[in-house]
């Protein structure tokens, strides 16, 4: 039995090739027709009045923490948060227990993930355990569809490990290798931003020197091996500046940034509260400024959240003992529209391919960030950019509640998701 | 004053109550029966999670002395042991009806938790290397009597100031009551920003000792060491200790101070330690009537001190 044919009506589309009002018809998950003034007789239709049409946005950093940590998160609940933020894709991070570094654990994670409502992809460590040491079965992990391959939570300290799998990953096609950067040695002890507040709080700090001595260095092997390297949450002016002068010279390097980093600074931690710590750390109003920047000027191709729940039991603890990480599925689309783009540092379009086309295309989602236009799988993301919202931790959909932004009063909120033509969440309500 | 967390928390106006209160506390402590019903059918707990002699007696002779009943809660053989969270902890003790939490903890920020948790008043003793409230109060008591105010006094607060929340809350107090501070440290003992700090810096102690009116030598942590903070005990001691020779290069009318437990022959030599600069055990026993004044402000009916 065919599923009813859906029509997105009143909406405006904005993808990579532009922005155009028109209705979507979907049939069977494909876009069938775009025009304006679609006949919907017989059809369901979800109003998108007022609304923009877009693809649905694709993270490329989540933490699903399934397996090992279901009470934080699990790939379903992960998942429904993801479609309630408008995603219609995630790269699942491999720092589960255990780790995501053999085909057999791969396997499982997309298995439960075929169901969710939202597509799930594995990123895969790069090393057996995340040890940094021995390189885990890339091209067995290639195989199984994955891409991305990180030790993420863990930077991969020597070079020498570095280097062979950024060569190794040169016969993948696809594969990009995704750096942590942030030097253990360096940011050991630490739990915030090194500077005026860690000296105030008495908190020690983590140095931006962590992070942007390990992207020099990741800069320089994918010199060397000509890999393609993609570095994770981006957090410092200094290391924008040299992924800014390595793509000059057309070095094969990408890189993402997180809302959380966009947003806030290290005075947020002068409360303590355990909802702001994160690794890399929120860092100074300059380094916000420089990550705008980066982002305004194409440096930092991609949003990614790092959704990384945890559960109360775990985070609500002194800030020195709490674990690193923050929620970002459900806030990220709200915060970048009203933080960044209302407030005129990035257009509309420029937001959106940081949080779908691009990172779509980093992670080998060829399925996901098209242009919405006839015969495309209709991965789609109905938003609507004057609904005034406030966050509420408790009334989210992650088994998790920490969230930086609670209480944060928002404009911009998805109405509707679709995955394959399946709407997964309808007036803001999550389908399943 | 609904919590003692921070001497952020405290006014000069405050600083002078609590001083003249200490005043009245420090002669009920020499009296034959050294005590007073001010907060008797009151209940304060020390919630320790770290080792501590001085502070914690101190806290609980101050709290008995006020008539309060008092309690410990030390971090061996408690629920902490068993994976207890701190929340769980504080709440459980609160609803066995406590009106006071005097806690320290090796995390900065603690108590500033445990009081969003709570509503009991809570007193900072200690807040990993953030601040040590109590004990800047002490040391400013110490200091007001021997040099009446502390206006325009030249202090120098020398060693570990990046680890130290001692050095915090002394910072603080001392701009609090217009004193002129020094922070005298080998560059990686101190903190990577003193942005919005009122000191000024100097990593020769020969050179500033001429100059001062008083030196607060902080304790060095054997561990330190071991982090690569400093190549050795001995180098540090013969860069930055107050040895007996050194001491002499001090105006005659200067005191030294150390909030203890001292490492001899380390950041202070016993000659000095024990010399007649030193206002080593004097800080010992005001503290107790310091926080007397604490416990007192946070828990007290307001009315005046039962003589």
């Amino acid at each position: 039995m065919h599923p009813p044919a859906l029509v997105v009506r009143g909406g405006e589309i904005v993808d990579a090739t532009g922005a155009r009002r028109a209705d979507v018809r979907v049939v069977d998950g494909e876009v069938v027709e775009v025009a304006a003034g679609l006949d919907a007789a017989g059809a369901r239709v979800l109003d998108a009045g007022g609304c923009v049409v877009v693809p649905g946005l694709v993270d490329l950093h989540t933490h699903l923490r399934e397996p090992g940590d279901e009470l934080a998160e699990t790939i379903e609940s992960g998942a429904r948060a993801a479609a309630l933020g408008g995603y219609t894709a995630v790269v699942a991070m491999p720092n589960t227990e255990p780790a995501l570094d053999d085909a057999t654990v791969v396997g499982s994670v997309l298995a439960r993930g075929a169901h969710a409502p939202c597509d799930v992809v594995a990123a895969a460590a790069i090393t057996k355990g995340r040890r940094g040491e021995e390189l885990a079965p890339m091209g067995e992990l290639h195989d199984l569809g994955v891409r991305v391959f990180t030790d993420d939570g863990f930077c991969v300290a020597d070079a020498g490990v570095m280097r062979r799998a950024m060569e190794y990953s040169r016969a993948l096609p696809g594969a990009v290798v995704a750096q942590h950067a942030e030097d253990a040695a360096l940011a050991r002890g630490g739990h915030m931003h090194e500077g005026e507040w860690s000296s105030r709080l008495g908190i020690p700090g983590r140095p931006e020197a962590a992070e942007s001595v390990v992207i020099a260095r990741d800069l320089e092997l994918a010199k060397l091996t000509g890999a393609r390297l993609h570095v994770l949450h981006l957090s410092s002016a200094e290391g924008v500046r040299l992924v800014r002068e390595a793509k000059e010279v057309g070095v094969r390097v990408t890189a993402e940034v997180t809302p959380h980093h966009l947003v806030l600074t290290d005075a947020a931690c002068a409360s303590y509260d355990p909802a702001f710590k994160v690794h890399p750390p929120l860092r100074t109003s300059s380094d916000v400024e420089a990550l705008r920047a980066g982002l305004a000027d194409g440096t930092i191709d991609a949003i990614a959240t790092d959704h990384a729940p945890h559960s109360p039991e775990t985070k609500d603890r002194p800030f020195e003992e709490a674990p690193p990480g923050m929620l970002g599925l459900e806030t990220a689309l709200g915060l970048v529209l009203t933080e960044l783009v209302e407030p005129g540092h990035l257009t509309l379009a420029d937001a959106l391919a940081a949080l779908s086309w691009r990172p779509a295309a980093i992670a080998g989602l060829d399925d996901h960030g098209g242009p919405v236009g006839v015969g495309a799988l209709a991965h789609l993301c109905v938003i609507d950019p004057s609904a005034a919202w406030e966050v509420d931790a408790s009334a989210l959909a992650s088994r998790s509640r920490n969230t930086p932004f609670h209480g944060r009063k928002l404009t911009g909120r998805v109405r509707h998701t679709l995955l394959a033509g399946e709407p997964v969440v309808v007036d803001g309500e999550a389908q399943r | 004053m609904r919590h003692l967390l921070s001497v952020d928390d405290l006014t000069r106006a405050d600083v002078d109550g609590l001083m003249e209160l200490t005043d009245s506390f420090l002669e009920v402590s020499r009296r034959e029966i050294a005590k007073v019903p001010a907060l008797r059918g009151k209940t304060v707990v020390s919630l320790f999670y770290e080792d501590s002699t001085r502070t914690r007696i101190s806290f609980e002779t101050a709290a008995k002395r006020l008539s309060a009943d008092t309690m410990t809660f030390g971090v061996k053989g408690s629920s902490h042991a068993k994976g207890e969270s701190l929340r769980d902890t504080v709440q459980t003790i609160e609803a066995m009806g406590i009106d006071a939490l005097v806690v320290r903890h090796q995390a900065a920020g603690a108590p500033h938790r445990v009081a969003d948790w709570v509503d009991a008043a809570v007193c900072n003793a200690g807040d990993g290397r953030h601040e040590h409230p109590t004990q800047a109060l002490l040391d400013m008591y110490t200091l007001r009597q021997h040099l009446g105010s502390l206006e325009g006094a030249r202090v120098a607060i020398v060693g570990d100031v990046l680890n130290s929340r001692v050095a915090r809350s002394d910072v603080k107090a001392l701009d609090l009551l217009g004193a002129a501070v020094t922070l005298v440290a080998p560059p990686t003992l101190l903190p990577s920003s003193l942005a919005g700090w009122p000191v000024v810096v100097h990593h020769d102690l020969d050179d500033v000792l001429p100059e001062l009116d008083v030196v607060i030598l902080l304790r060095i942590q054997r561990e330190r060491q071991d982090e690569g903070l400093f190549p050795s005990l001995r180098e540090y001691a013969l860069r930055y200790g107050l040895t007996a020779e050194r001491a002499e290069r001090l105006p005659e009318h200067a005191l030294v101070m150390h909030p203890g437990p001292m490492n001899r022959g380390v950041e202070i030599d016993p000659d000095v330690a024990d010399g007649p600069r030193s206002t080593i055990t004097e800080q010992v026993a005001n503290g107790v009537a310091v926080r007397m004044a604490v416990l007192f402000s946070l828990l007290g009916s307001g009315a005046p001190v039962a003589a």
